[in-house]
């Protein structure tokens, strides 16, 4: 149930993100790396400022602070090229590597840090091995449907003119590719 | 966008707007392929009314209810947008992989020496 969105088909390693009930989100994505790899990559803060900042946005990981243990807390300080820092902080309240984390996550919209009554998400992530490659399904499960809301949105706001623009290219390719 | 999300988390509602999909139906039809009683069917589609999913228009004796295109377009490019935010994320970890995998391989070697 829900609105299921998938980007290009039969893409090898495709994103997929789909809405469940009215406060949750699910992520799906294919890696060709064995699960101790990923969740290593997934875990590991010298790993995550690798990866965590999407560049073309205008962002990157200032620092990357992450004890990845039960009760363990970890926080990702990124910055904006155009100015201004944000960050993303949280708790680990399951970890089972390679294949279960369970954590929650607070976005801090300002250097301030955490506003007094903020509620995190908690996000269930699994990787299953098959064949060598890991299949993850991350879940994200916010305190209120204004919350999910929110953070969908948040696609939106870094760098909405450069994803309009990514838009625009990518149905030109599809248009040339429908006409050959 | 709050208002489509939850019309749409309640089952039988986001099935009203799949089968709407299809064209323009009377509240009895949608009632009868759904096994919905009328009152339900009126309440989900009031709802769907309130979040602009949906417009109904007297015909005849019935009242027809069609898909409002607009707010399931914005939907879709919205959830794109992030969807997207996470596949160039994903893109990165991509080459992170492939990065790692070597170097192991490459110690592997090194050990089998």
């Amino acid at each position: 149930m829900g609105a299921k969105h998938t980007g290009e088909a039969g893409a090898t390693n495709e994103t997929t993100l789909s809405l469940t009930g009215d406060r949750e989100f699910v992520i799906t994505r294919r890696f060709n790396a064995p699960a101790r790899i990923v969740f290593d990559a997934w875990t590991r803060p010298e790993l995550v400022q690798r990866w965590w900042a999407p560049k073309s946005r205008g962002v990157s990981v200032d620092s990357c602070d992450a004890e990845v243990r039960v009760g363990g807390v970890y926080r990702y300080v990124l910055r904006l090229d155009r100015g201004g820092v944000f960050a993303f902080s949280g708790t680990y309240t399951e970890v089972s590597p390679p294949s279960r984390l369970v954590y929650t996550q607070i976005f801090e919209p300002t250097a301030a840090g955490q506003q007094p009554g903020d509620l995190p998400i908690t996000i269930t992530v699994t990787f299953e091995e098959r064949d060598g490659k890991t299949y993850m399904t991350s879940r994200s499960l916010c305190p209120s449907p204004a919350v999910r809301d929110a953070i969908l949105a948040s696609g939106m706001e870094s760098g909405m003119r450069e994803t309009m623009d990514q838009l625009d290219e990518l149905a030109a390719t599809l248009g040339e590719r429908a006409a050959q | 966008m709050v208002a489509t999300f939850a019309a749409l988390a309640e089952p039988n509602r986001f099935r009203i707007v799949e089968l709407l999909r299809a064209g323009p139906r009377p509240v009895n039809d949608i009632g009868d392929r759904l096994a919905l009683s009328q009152p339900q069917v009126s309440k989900h589609l009031r709802v769907l009314k309130e979040a602009g999913l949906v417009d109904v228009e007297p015909r005849a004796q019935q009242r027809v209810y069609e898909l409002r295109a607009k707010p399931l377009r914005e939907l879709h490019a919205w959830l794109e947008r992030y969807r997207q935010l996470w596949d160039e994320r994903f893109g990165d970890l991509d080459d992170l992989l492939e990065d790692l995998q070597t170097k192991e391989k490459r110690r592997g070697r090194k050990t089998h020496r």
